[in-house]
C-alpha cells in the first residue's frame, strides 16, 4: 500500500513538471510561443524525438560507443587504481613520498585534460577513455588504500595466528577488505567513468551521446538536446541498476541496514 | 600457597610449554615517551596445564600474552616454547582474541576452513574436518550464516572451532568470554573445559574475572596494577575436574581459594584504581 502511494506520488511530480512545462510553452502566457519553443522545445516533441531515436537504430550505434568508453574507462582505472592503491598501503615510504602529489593530481579538474587527451589520443574512444580513468583512477585508488589500511588489527592478528603467508593473508584478508571498499564507492567510480565519456565526447568527437547532444546544440536542435539528455538519463538509470545488482551479489556478507531494524 | 617461580630452566627433561623469563615489555609512545606495561615477568606453563591470568583492567595481561604469542616481541628477556626460543609468531599455539577476529566476509564454515589452509589440507577434508568442528561446537545448524548474523556467543564459538581445528599444542585465550553474557559466558566455560578436558593442551587465558579464573584453571597468577606489572602470586586450584562451572561457584574449597587470591588481588585493584587518573595522563600522551 505504502509503495504504491510512493509510486504514485513520484509519478506526480513528473507529470506535473511536465504540465507546466507544456503549458508555458503552448500557450502565449510568457510572451510569443514560437519563441518560448525555441528556446525550451515542448514535452510532446521531446518525448516524441526520444520515441523516434529509440525505435531507430542510429541511437544504439552511439551508446555503444559511449558503454564501450565507460566500461574501458572503468575497468583500467579500477585495476590501476587497484594495483596502485595496494601497493601503495603496503609500502609506507612510496604512500609518503607521492602523497602530495596524488593530493595534486587529484585537485586538479579533470575537464581541462580533455583538450590534451585529445592531442594524445585522438578524437576516437582512447581520449574519452583517458578522461574516465583519471576520474575512476582517484576513487578506487583511495577506497583501496584506505580498505588495506584499515583491516581490523584483530582479524589481521587472527589470520596471522592461524598461520597464513602473506599470499594467503593477501587472498583472505587484505583484498576482500580492499573489495569491500571500492564496491562501497562502485556507483560513483561507474558514473565518473560515464561523466569522462560524454564530457570527452562533448568537448571532441564523432561518436557517442556527448556528440549526439553536441551536435544537437550546434543547430540550435533544443529538442535533439532534451532527448539527447532523456537518453543519457534512462542510460544512467540502466548502468546504475546493474551496479546495485552486482553490488547486492558481491557484498552478501555486509549486514543490511533494514536486517537490524524490523 | 605460592609457588616458586623461574628457577630451574637449564634443560629439565620435558621443557615446559610456556616458558617467559624475566620478560620486559616497553612501549614507545609518540612523544619520544615510554611506557613500560610489565617487568620482571616469570612464567612456566607445563603441557596440559590450565593457568590463568588475572589482574586489575590495564595491567598488561594481555600484553604478557600477546608475548608468548610471538605478537609482540619482549624489549628484556626471553620466551620459549617446549624449550625453544621463540622469534617471531608462535606457529605452535592457537590464539583466542576478545573482540571479533573473524573474517566478515567469509562464512562461519569457510572462516574455519580457512585455518587449515596454511597446513596444506585438501579441501574436501578440510570442509570435513571444519564442518566436524562445527558441530562439536554446536553450531551444526549455523555453518552457511556470516558472523553478523551470528550472536557473540555463536562468533565465539566459530573462534573456537577455528582455532582447535589446527591441533595447537598451546592455546592462548585473551577475555575471550568478555564481551559476552554472563549466561553465554558459563555455558561457554563449560564448552571450553569440555573440550579441553578431551586432550589437554597447555592453555593461558587471560580474564579480570576472578571466579571464571578459578572455575576453569589449575593455576591462577595474580599481576600487579600496571604500569611496571609483575607477576605477585601464584596459586594452585586443586579443586576436582571434571567441573560444572556453574556449580563449582557454590563449593566450599572454591570460596576459600576465592577469598585466599582475592586478599591479593583486591591489592592490586585498590592500587589500580586510586593510579587511575596518573596512568590516564600517560595514556593520553601517547593518544
Amino acid at each position: 500500500m505504502k509503495r504504491a502511494r510512493l509510486l504514485f506520488l513520484q509519478a506526480m511530480v513528473m507529470v506535473v513538471a511536465l504540465l507546466i512545462w507544456h503549458v508555458v510553452t503552448a500557450y502565449p502566457l510568457l510572451g510569443d510561443v514560437k519563441t518560448i519553443q525555441f528556446f525550451f522545445s515542448t514535452p510532446a516533441a521531446v518525448i516524441g524525438r526520444t520515441w523516434t531515436q529509440l525505435t531507430g537504430t542510429e541511437i544504439y550505434y552511439h551508446l555503444g560507443i559511449t558503454l564501450t568508453e565507460t566500461v574501458l574507462a572503468f575497468v583500467i582505472g579500477s585495476a590501476a587504481g587497484i594495483f596502485f592503491g595496494f601497493t601503495f598501503a603496503r609500502q609506507e615510504l612510496l604512500a609518503a613520498v607521492f602523497d602530495p602529489y596524488i593530493k595534486a593530481a587529484n585537485a586538479l579538474p579533470r575537464v581541462v585534460l580533455a583538450p590534451i587527451f585529445a592531442l594524445w589520443f585522438g578524437l576516437g574512444i582512447w581520449s574519452k577513455v583517458a578522461l574516465g580513468f583519471t576520474l575512476v583512477f582517484f576513487i578506487v585508488f583511495f577506497n583501496v588504500y584506505q580498505g588495506v589500511r584499515e583491516v581490523s588489527p584483530t582479524v589481521l592478528a587472527n589470520a596471522r595466528m592461524l598461520g597464513m603467508n602473506e599470499r594467503q593473508l593477501f587472498r583472505h584478508v587484505y583484498w576482500p577488505s580492499a573489495l569491500t571498499w571500492m564496491f562501497s564507492s562502485l556507483h560513483t567510480s561507474v558514473g565518473f567513468a560515464l561523466v569522462g565519456a560524454v564530457v570527452g565526447e562533448y568537448l571532441g568527437s564523432s561518436a557517442g551521446l556527448g556528440y549526439k547532444i553536441h551536435e544537437a546544440e550546434s543547430v540550435f536542435d533544443v529538442t535533439g538536446v532534451f532527448s539527447g539528455m532523456v537518453i543519457l538519463m534512462i542510460f544512467v538509470i540502466a548502468i546504475d541498476s546493474l551496479v546495485t545488482l552486482i553490488e547486492k551479489r558481491l557484498l552478501v556478507w555486509k549486514p543490511q541496514q533494514n536486517a537490524r531494524t524490523v | 600457597m605460592a609457588q616458586p617461580q623461574g628457577g630451574a630452566r637449564a634443560q629439565a627433561p620435558a621443557a615446559a610449554a610456556v616458558d617467559l623469563a624475566g620478560i620486559d615489555i616497553t612501549f614507545h609512545i609518540e612523544g619520544g615517551q615510554r611506557y613500560k606495561a610489565v617487568t620482571g615477568i616469570d612464567l612456566t606453563v607445563s603441557a596440559g596445564e590450565f593457568v590463568s591470568v588475572v589482574g586489575p583492567t590495564g595491567c598488561g595481561k594481555s600484553t604478557l600474552l600477546n608475548a608468548a604469542a610471538g605478537l609482540l616481541a619482549p624489549s628484556a628477556g626471553r620466551v620459549s616454547i617446549f624449550g625453544e626460543t621463540l622469534a617471531g609468531l608462535n606457529r605452535r599455539a592457537g590464539y583466542l582474541f576478545q573482540q571479533d577476529a573473524l573474517m566478515p566476509w567469509k562464512t562461519a564454515l569457510e572462516n574455519v576452513k580457512v585455518a587449515l589452509e596454511p597446513m596444506g589440507v585438501a579441501d574436501a577434508e578440510a570442509d570435513r574436518q571444519a564442518r566436524d568442528w562445527l558441530a562439536r561446537v554446536g553450531l551444526r545448524a549455523f555453518v552457511d550464516r556470516y558472523p553478523h548474523m551470528l550472536s557473540g556467543g555463536q562468533r565465539k564459538r566459530v573462534s573456537l572451532a577455528q582455532m582447535l581445528i589446527r591441533n595447537p599444542e598451546i592455546l592462548l585465550m585473551d577475555e575471550p568470554f568478555g564481551p559476552l553474557d554472563a549466561q553465554t559466558r558459563q555455558i561457554m566455560g563449560n564448552l571450553l573445559l569440555d573440550l579441553w578436558s578431551k586432550d589437554r593442551k597447555a592453555l593461558i587465558f587471560v580474564t579480570h574475572d576472578l571466579e571464571e579464573a578459578i572455575s576453569l584453571s589449575d593455576r591462577v597468577v595474580v599481576m600487579s596494577a600496571g604500569p611496571a606489572a609483575g607477576i605477585v602470586a601464584d596459586y594452585r586450584v586443586s579443586l576436582p575436574r571434571p567441573r560444572d562451572i556453574a556449580e563449582i561457584r557454590l563449593d566450599r574449597a572454591f570460596h576459600e581459594i576465592h577469598r585466599d587470591i582475592w586478599a591479593s588481588l583486591r591489592v592490586e585493584v585498590q592500587k589500580a584504581y586510586a593510579m587511575g587518573e596518573g596512568r590516564e595522563l600517560v595514556e593520553g600522551a601517547g593518544a
